[in-house]
């Protein structure tokens, strides 16, 4: 490999792992689907899916291939151009947060001596937490457009609800982060990990950092953000037939399915991250690194796909438990309570910690 | 690759600034300003001034440019009609338009020797954690136009709180 210079050795490396992330993504997706019917399926006392495969595990596979086959409806009214975008937005910004997301420990990786490419982190950002920020208030307008474009007024309704919504929710959000970002000084995502890995579980921030507060606000503005029930009134589908998809058929559908679950994958992570130590070990030091450096970092990745596990766990938990909120007291939750409350928690935490020195 | 990135970004936000003013649909205009302003953003990041990037990003495209469509979904507006244009535009808007140009041209090329040397935010990432120096900036030597600027923020809330209150 001498011929290649050392551009071009980061360059290829950056795509294999982008086309790495993105596949494991998107089965990640598929499977966060077959999980939530699964464990829905058992909170209601019936089976879910169980007859594709063993335990319905093929079921995905069949759901994207019937997705793919059904015919690709063009309501005539529509906005042609807007419409078709509309979808490609909203996946688009749910699977490119991903790319600045460290799922393991630092590993470099050195290849014929140049520098050696981070195996398990796409894109080390020095502010990864404002890129992820940036990229979900991006995400909204793949629904705002979505439901004006369809002219259809079940879409509207569901896609005004939903910007109301994210706007109001992503202040509370932004601030809740504030507290974590104060506390790593630093906007670097392997910072703020590397921050929370010294002590195992006492140091993460939930625990040993005091967040919990922040935690709560993040949890439940970010379920509000990804239209996740309690919080799903832009797709209530009593009121709204689907709200703002009613009009989507085919692939397309399938693209606002698909990146609702990157979403919350999304959000997941950036939980896993910023409150629960990322990928480092909940043990920390107490148990001696074994078996080399490769079972190591291994075991980092599995550390943080677990915790991102239980996350998703969560979503789907809180949403066959929690009734849905109506329009004005999910208004006034988030103004009212949510942003009020992170104000306090940011004003507390830079209290102690400038009291700490 | 800085200069590749300029010439693409540029090329994207004089386009969309142009389909602004050539789209008769509101929301198109709107998306249009969306792409400068996530153009302006690549660019601002491209100088190494990636807090100002992810700022641009969050603040103008992901919470105001959202209001507008928002405003513009709500309204429902139309086709604006096409008018023959006033005729203050004609008269005051192309020689102001020019004078403009004259003038940050006249600037830019005057104090370009200055803004080679000054260096804005460190280069494409070379690991520069310039939110620190942001920040130490605008809370030292920067802190009375900053406070200046939050107190005219909340006189502009308050007065949209006064305009939107009900009648008693």
């Amino acid at each position: 490999m001498n011929h290649l210079t050392n551009f071009e050795v980061f360059l290829l490396l950056s795509v294999l792992k982008v086309a790495v992330v993105l596949v494991i993504t998107l089965m990640g997706v598929a499977y966060t689907v077959l999980l939530e019917r699964k464990v829905i399926g058992y909170m209601q006392n019936r089976w879910g899916p169980t007859r594709v495969g063993p335990f319905g595990l093929l079921q995905p596979l069949v759901d994207g291939a019937k997705l793919f086959l059904k015919e690709d409806l063009m309501p005539l009214a529509v906005e042609r151009p807007l419409y078709i975008l509309a979808p490609v937005i909203a996946l688009g910004c749910a699977l490119v947060s991903i790319g600045v997301v460290p799922f393991g420990a630092e590993t470099h990786v050195s290849i014929n001596g140049s520098p050696g490419v981070d195996l398990f982190e796409v894109a080390n950002v020095n502010i990864g937490l404002l890129v992820i920020l940036g990229i979900t208030s991006i995400g909204v307008y793949g629904i705002a457009l979505s439901g004006w474009s369809s002219n259809n007024k079940y879409s509207l309704l569901g896609s005004l609800r939903s910007t109301a919504q994210v706007v109001s929710y992503e202040l509370a959000l932004g601030l809740s982060l504030v507290g974590v970002v104060l506390r790593a000084q630093s906007l670097n995502l392997r910072k703020i990990v590397e921050v929370q890995s010294t002590h195992g579980l006492l140091s993460w921030n939930f625990f040993g950092g005091f967040q919990f507060v922040a935690f709560f606000i993040y949890l439940m503005a970010a379920y509000a953000e990804t239209n996740r029930s309690p919080f799903d009134l832009p797709e209530a589908e009593s009121e709204l037939v689907a709200g703002y998809h009613t009009e989507y058929s085919s692939m397309k559908f399938a693209m606002f399915f698909m990146a609702e679950y990157g979403n919350m994958i999304t959000v997941s992570c950036v939980a896993t991250l910023l409150f629960f130590g990322g990928a480092s070990s909940p043990f920390g030091h107490l148990i001696p690194a074994f078996g080399g450096a490769v079972v190591q970092a291994i075991l980092s990745v599995f550390w943080f796909v677990v915790k991102v596990f239980g996350f998703l766990f969560l979503y789907i938990w809180v949403r066959s438990t929690l009734p849905r909120f109506r329009y004005d007291q999910l208004m006034s939750f988030g103004w009212k309570f949510l942003l009020p409350l992170a104000v306090a928690n940011i004003i507390v935490s830079s209290l102690v910690l400038a009291l700490r020195g | 690759m800085q200069l590749a990135l300029f010439l693409i970004f540029g090329a994207l936000a004089v386009a969309g600034a142009l389909n602004l003013l050539f789209q008769r649909h509101p929301i198109n205009s709107a998306l249009s300003l969306v792409v400068v302003m996530m153009s302006l953003a690549v660019l601002y990041w491209s100088l190494g001034a990636e807090f100002l990037a992810a700022a641009q990003v969050i603040v103008y495209s992901g919470a105001i440019m959202v209001l507008f469509v928002f405003v513009i979904m709500l309204l429902n507006a139309g086709e604006e009609e096409h008018t023959n244009g006033s005729r203050a535009a004609y008269t005051v808007g192309m020689p102001g338009a020019a004078a403009i140009f004259c003038l940050l041209s006249f600037v830019f090329l005057s104090e370009g020797g200055a803004l080679k040397t000054s260096n804005i935010g460190g280069d494409l990432g070379n690991g520069v954690d310039n939110i620190a120096a942001v920040s130490a900036m605008l809370f030292t030597k920067q802190l009375l136009p900053f406070e200046v600027t939050s107190i005219l923020i909340l006189v502009a809330i308050l007065g949209a709180v006064v305009l939107a209150r009900k009648e008693q």
